[in-house]
């Protein structure tokens, strides 16, 4: 099964680290990304610029509305995103807990890929009742 | 059997959960023989490398020092990835031997919103791919509270049965004491493992006392003493004892100790400040409940009736809530009111010897009405 582990927490600029801690950042990261790659799990790992650079697309009638943010007022934010293909849950848990995402007001929110077969004989299943 | 199991926790996350687990595994070692039948005729055809390589991967079992087998299938039942009621509803339903009714009158819910619950929950394990698997030791503590609950609400289906003709349930409480051992023997540094099991032990005290000869109810102040097991009674209060001295007592320590007090004084001023620990822990009608009638009886049953009446639009459905209010307006002399309220209770009551009491106390209330109501 395919899931998504959105990683959500409060944002820290670059300037916020100093060269030796951004360099350890890094390579944990790098060696998380070699890990899960070593297992077969990995399809993707990323980290995301902050919600300064969010731009948000609406398009209405034909009209496209392009606005600056959204600016969500909560600590947390999303700042990277993980795509695992795991066996199940137990198992997208245990990497979720290896993520060096894992230190104070930081969380992380797993979600199954959508099983498209299964919703479209869902689908189907509500049209014919 | 052994491999029908394994091939249930597998599928479980993939198909969904048996409405009746036992069957369910039959059915499956079924056709697991048959696959293995098929499976040998075709492997038997193939070259030896491509056979081994089709053989499925065994997953490693994990290591537990839960040495019971129940036991180990309600942790694995109990994943937190669900919300803690529906961890509990589930393990009910599927392990604790209880019925979709069973469950939703435990829950204080019509049948119809467990129903609907349970398939939510199942829905969840099937997309999110929730293993049934017993959990690692590692694992316990974060599920170790919801197993409580299991192991109290399979005691207490067993204790008042919610449906039926017999009160009493035996093999749910022998099952629930049971379980509440064998984790006070795994665990025996935690309060509330400890708690769990003074508090059955105190009401398994009281068992033969419950009902008479007729099987009839009988009220806690009414019982023959010397039907109470007092070997059982002192093992109650001891392990509660030693379960206070554990530190800062939660729900089951604090409970316990209220089921102790009950079996030693009762102390009905103690009881509702026990109750009133137990309420600053969370909101909990039933304990709001069961304090405003410690409070009615330590002397003010007035104040005890009007917190009564706040809980109506929560334990509307519970016929406790009313056979409660019912007694203590009968003691403020409300004989009207408290009859409509014993009959309320009767609608909703289950088994037939808690229906045998209530009907009799209505009888004797309305007797007792008449002209002195009027005013």
């Amino acid at each position: 099964m395919k899931v998504l582990l959105t990683l959500y927490g409060e944002e820290r600029a670059a300037e916020d680290f100093s060269p030796e801690a951004g360099a350890q950042e890094m390579a944990a990261w790098q060696a998380f990304d070699e890990a899960a790659r070593a297992a077969g799990v990995l399809i993707a790992c990323e980290g995301l610029e902050g919600s300064h650079t969010a731009t948000t697309v609406r398009v209405d009638g034909g009209a496209r509305a392009v606005t600056d943010g959204p600016f969500i007022e909560t600590k947390e934010q999303l700042g990277g995103f993980i795509v695992l293909d795991v066996r199940d849950l137990d198992e997208a848990l245990e990497w979720a807990a290896k993520t060096p995402w894992n230190h104070d007001g930081c969380f992380t929110e797993i979600r199954p890929v959508m099983n498209y077969a299964a919703w479209m004989e869902a689908t189907q299943e509500r049209a014919a009742s | 059997m052994q491999e029908a199991f394994a091939t249930a926790v597998e599928r479980w996350p993939r198909d969904g959960l048996p409405d009746d687990p036992a069957a369910w595994l039959v059915t499956v070692a079924r056709h697991r023989a048959i696959d293995r039948l098929r499976r040998d005729r075709v492997l038997r055809a193939r070259v030896p490398e491509l056979a081994l390589a089709e053989e499925p991967r065994p997953e490693e079992p994990v290591p537990t020092s839960v040495p019971d087998e129940r036991l180990r299938l309600i942790f694995a039942c109990c994943h937190p990835a669900l919300a803690r009621p529906a961890q509990t509803a589930l393990t009910l339903r599927l392990l604790g031997g209880l019925s979709t009714a069973e469950v939703a009158h435990a829950f204080l819910v019509a049948e119809a919103t467990m129903a609907q619950r349970l398939s939510r929950a199942k829905a969840k394990i099937r997309a999110a791919q929730i293993p049934f698997r017993i959990p690692p030791d590692e694992a316990l503590p974060e599920r170790l509270e919801a197993v409580l609950d299991v192991v109290y609400l399979i005691f207490n289906e067993g204790y008042a049965a919610s449906a039926g003709d017999t009160h009493v349930r035996r093999s749910l409480c022998a099952e629930a004491l049971r379980l509440a051992g064998v984790l006070a023997e795994l665990m025996p540094g935690e309060a509330e493992v400890l708690g769990l099991q003074a508090l059955l032990l105190a009401h398994d005290a009281r068992r033969d006392a419950r009902v008479d000869d007729a099987g009839a109810l009988v009220l806690l102040e009414a019982q023959d003493r010397s039907r109470w097991d007092e070997p059982e009674i002192e093992r109650a209060t001891r392990v509660a004892a030693h379960a206070l001295r554990l530190g800062p007592p939660r729900r089951y320590v604090l409970q316990a100790a209220i089921a102790v007090e009950h079996l030693h004084g009762p102390d009905w001023e103690r009881i509702a400040a026990l109750y009133s620990h137990l309420a600053a822990l969370g909101p909990d009608p039933v304990v709001a409940l069961n304090r405003a009638v410690a409070i009615a009886l330590a002397g003010d049953v007035r104040d005890g009736l009007a917190r009564i009446d706040a809980l109506a639009p929560e334990l509307d459905r519970y016929h406790y809530f009313h056979a409660a209010r019912a007694d203590l307006l009968r003691r403020l002399g409300h004989r009207d009111q408290a009859a409509l309220a014993y009959a309320r209770a009767l609608e909703l009551a289950g088994n037939a010897a808690e229906r045998a009491f209530l009907e009799r106390r209505l009888r004797t209330t309305r007797s007792r009405s008449g002209p002195r109501t009027g005013a």
